[in-house]
Parts: C-alpha cells; sequence; structure tokens
C-alpha cells in the first residue's frame, strides 16, 4: 500500500505536553476502510496519538495529510468534519438522545430535519432508536455509548477515532457492543483507530495492531503476528489473557 | 408586637390599594436592578466563559480577583462609582451622578463578578473532554463556546438570580449614588431606610414586604424555568 493511497497519512508528528514529549511518530497511515487498534500500557501515547491524529492538541511538529490533503492549521475545523472521535465516557450533551446524535449534522449546517432524519437511522444503526425521546443523562452506560457511536456515525465520517470507548462497560455489555461496532464498521466501510487495553476491542474489530509504548510504535503488524511475536511483557500479557474474543 | 401587626396591616392595604407612591419606587427598582442585571450578563458571561477555556499568565489572578469581587461589599462600590461620576472625577463629564443610570452602573459593578465567577465555576464544572468532544463533531471556535455555554445555562440561571438577588438588595451603593431622590432615584432599599429614619414603621414594612415578594418571584421565575429545562 502505498502513501498516495493512504487515507491519513503522518510524517515525523511529536507532542509535547508539559515539558514532556508523548509522541514521536516518524510515519504512519491508515488506509480506507482498515480497522487499527493501538495498544499499549499506561501513558504509552495512545491518547495523544488520537487526540493529534484529531488536531485536537498542538503538535510540536510534523504533518497531517488526509486523503491527499495536508491538513493546515486553517484547514483544522473542515478537516474534523470528515473524521469522527468517541472519547471514553460518552460525554452526551444534556438534551434527548436524538437532538445528540443531531449535534454533528447541525454543527456541519444541516437542517434541523435533514439532521433529525440522519440522527435517527444512525440510533437505529445501534439499535437505540427507541431511546430518541429520552433525556441522555438518564442512560445507562452501555446505551450511552451507544448513542455516543451513533453521534460519531451520523456524520458518515471517513474515519473514527475511538478512545478506549468501552473501557467503562461491563464486561457483556462490552462484548455485545464490540461486535455490533465490527459488524456496523465493516458494513458501512469507515476506516477506525481504536486505542484500546480490551483485547475483545482489538481482536473482535480490526485489521492491524499496533503496540505504543513511551510515546512511540514499538510493533505492528496483523493481530495474529503481533500476538505471535509479543515485542514486550505488555503484549505478552495481553497474549496471555483469557477472554471470550479468542472463541 | 403590636408594631409589627399594625405595620403589616398598612402594609397590606397599600399594596392591595396600589398606592401611586409605592407603585413607582418598585417599578423604578425594577428597572434599575433588572438593567443592571441584564449589563452584569453581558459583561459576565463572555467574560466568564473566556476564563474559563483560555490559558495566559495571570489567569489565576484574574480569577481570584473575580472570586474576591462577588463579595464586593456595595459601599465599597459606591464609593467608588461616585468620586469616578464626581463633577472632577473621571467620568465626571457623563453628568449622571445622582441619576437612574448611575444606580445602574453601581448595580452592574456589584453584579458583573458575582455572574462571572459562576460562568467561571459553571462551564468548568462541565466533563474535562466535553470541550474535545465537541471541537472533534467539527465545531468552530464560536460554535464551541455557545454548545458549552448552552451546556451551562441551568448553573447560568443561578447567576442570573444571584446578580439580580445582589443588587435588587443593596442599599449602600444606590443610596451613595442615586440619592434616594423622589420620584427620580427612590427605590424600594433607599425609600425602606428612608421611612424607617422617620418612625414611619408600617410603610417601611410595606416597603420590605414588596422587596421580599419581588425578589421572590423573580427567583420563583428563574427557577420554574430551570426546573422545566431539565429534560426527563
Amino acid at each position: 500500500m502505498s502513501e498516495k493511497t493512504a487515507l491519513l497519512h503522518v510524517e515525523n508528528l511529536q507532542i509535547r505536553r508539559g515539558g514532556v514529549q508523548v509522541l514521536d511518530l516518524p510515519r504512519f497511515s491508515i488506509f480506507a476502510e482498515e480497522k487499527v487498534a493501538i495498544i499499549g500500557p499506561n501513558g504509552a501515547g495512545k491518547s495523544s496519538l488520537l487526540l493529534g491524529l484529531a488536531c485536537l492538541i498542538k503538535r510540536t511538529r510534523g504533518t497531517i495529510a488526509f486523503q491527499g490533503e495536508v491538513v493546515t492549521p486553517r484547514g483544522e475545523t473542515a478537516f474534523r468534519r470528515r473524521i469522527a472521535m468517541v472519547f471514553q465516557e460518552p460525554l452526551l450533551f444534556d438534551t434527548t438522545v436524538l437532538d445528540n446524535v443531531a449535534e454533528g449534522l447541525r454543527i456541519h449546517g444541516s437542517s434541523r430535519a435533514e439532521a433529525r432524519e440522519a440522527a435517527l437511522e444512525s440510533l437505529e444503526l445501534f439499535m437505540v432508536g427507541h431511546l430518541a425521546g429520552r433525556s441522555a443523562h438518564k442512560l445507562s452506560g452501555g446505551e450511552a455509548q451507544r448513542v455516543s457511536l451513533a453521534r460519531a456515525f451520523a456524520v458518515r465520517p471517513k474515519l473514527i477515532l475511538m478512545d478506549e470507548p468501552f473501557s467503562s462497560l461491563d464486561l457483556p455489555t462490552r462484548i455485545v457492543l464490540a461486535e455490533d461496532l465490527g459488524r456496523i464498521l465493516h458494513e458501512s466501510g469507515t476506516a477506525a483507530i481504536i486505542a484500546t487495553h480490551d483485547r475483545i476491542e482489538a481482536l473482535r474489530v480490526v485489521d492491524r495492531l499496533v503496540v505504543m509504548d513511551g510515546g512511540v510504535i514499538v510493533q505492528e503488524g496483523s493481530p495474529q503476528e503481533v500476538i505471535a511475536n509479543p515485542v514486550n511483557s505488555f503484549v505478552a500479557a495481553f497474549k496471555r489473557t483469557t477472554a471470550p474474543a479468542d472463541s | 408586637m403590636d408594631l409589627i401587626l399594625d405595620g403589616i396591616r398598612t402594609a397590606l392595604k397599600l399594596i392591595f390599594s396600589l398606592d401611586r407612591e409605592v407603585l413607582a419606587v418598585t417599578v423604578l427598582s425594577l428597572k434599575i436592578s433588572g438593567c443592571a442585571t441584564l449589563a452584569s450578563l453581558l459583561i459576565g458571561i463572555p467574560a466568564g466563559v473566556f476564563l474559563a477555556l483560555s490559558d495566559f499568565p495571570g489567569r489565576r489572578l484574574v480569577i481570584s480577583l473575580v472570586n474576591t469581587g462577588m463579595g464586593l461589599p456595595p459601599v465599597v462600590v459606591g464609593l467608588f462609582v461616585t468620586i469616578f461620576l464626581w463633577r472632577n472625577g473621571p467620568l465626571g463629564f457623563l453628568e449622571i451622578l445622582y441619576t437612574p443610570l448611575a444606580m445602574i452602573l453601581a448595580q452592574s459593578v456589584i453584579a458583573a463578578p458575582i455572574v462571572t465567577g459562576i460562568t467561571i465555576a459553571s462551564i468548568q464544572n462541565l466533563p474535562a473532554n466535553l470541550k474535545l468532544q465537541v471541537r472533534a463533531l467539527g465545531a468552530t471556535r464560536l460554535q464551541t463556546v455557545w454548545i458549552l455555554v448552552r451546556e451551562s445555562r441551568l448553573p447560568l440561571l443561578a447567576a442570573v438570580m444571584a446578580g439580580f438577588g445582589g443588587v435588587i438588595s443593596e442599599v449602600g451603593a444606590s443610596i451613595m449614588v442615586g440619592g434616594n431622590i423622589k420620584g427620580q432615584t427612590r427605590v424600594l432599599t433607599t425609600a425602606t431606610i428612608m421611612e424607617t429614619g422617620k418612625g414611619n414603621f408600617d410603610v417601611a414594612i410595606a416597603l420590605s414586604l414588596i422587596l421580599l415578594l419581588l425578589a421572590f418571584g423573580v427567583n420563583y421565575l428563574l427557577t420554574v424555568i430551570q426546573q422545566r429545562e431539565r429534560p426527563r
């Protein structure tokens, strides 16, 4: 796969936070419809990578190109309108579920009716259409994260970045949601980067595993390759973890 | 005890007979404090949002000053506004001392730090990543600010209540910059002091009751809006 066909390509991305270098990425690419999991211990730089890729934190140096075009500081908002991001907490607004999901589209300039129609479609995709009229702050953890995912998908992003999206959920909810997400990502053809500690998310959903430690990529490959040749104790422990993802 | 009961009786008579003077004082109080609250919202909400979301050297000092300002003694405000508006003062050319405008100015100075302080706290109490989530949805800077203010709307209504409550009940600044001139700058608090001084306790009680009712009425209305806003 060449650099020219990458959906998102990064060169020499460096990020410092509080005077400390938290990310040093000489090269990184993701291709259309590809699903990548970023794994690594706490403080490995996974969240900084996602925030950096979404231009949500200031980079010390480096360039990000999306669909072949370099993202300039003035073009960052337009770039973010072509991708989506889901955080660990659902971060829903204090309004109804439907209005939450419609918000992204409203921000992009869609009319209220258009936004609501697309929002309802996205809610149905995540099987929470029946919650449309409910207050978003009165949902269970699993429901709230489904709504958060529906909000991200409603804008039909080319790429979705997810920062440990299921880490606050219990295991059965996590398994079901990971399965649904994997199916929806596959059917919609949306490229995704998922930062995770969780092998259920990592192995059910992705084509490529990227292992990070100390702000750098230390191993990369298909899940089978990485698991078979663990580069550090974290990957070895990841391999040892018993979970239904093996099934 | 008789004094109080007589006072309440006369007070109710004055209120229900819509006594012209009492009515005029009440309307003026509402106008002055309403305008001052509005002015403090126009200054305090943008200032609070800016202080909550920005990062610059000295920001903590500025926030500390705002928090100190939330408890500004009205007489101190009255003194400095009087000096500023005095004939030889920096704003003396405006010639607004002893007018309702001077009272609005003084009350705005009292309420603005209250609104600013509550706005800062409201925005900072939002989830840490909410701003990032809004920006991740593709919001411009202005859209981000609007959404964050909207998310803080319930605590911001508390800012309106606190601001209005602070100015409708203050007397020090109003009497100093307004002068309690009959038909021009006499408001409920200054009139209450004057009537108490004259020994007209019935009128003073009437004015106090109206002041209490007014404060309650406005806060009740805002509370109803606040509670209705919360989706079920």
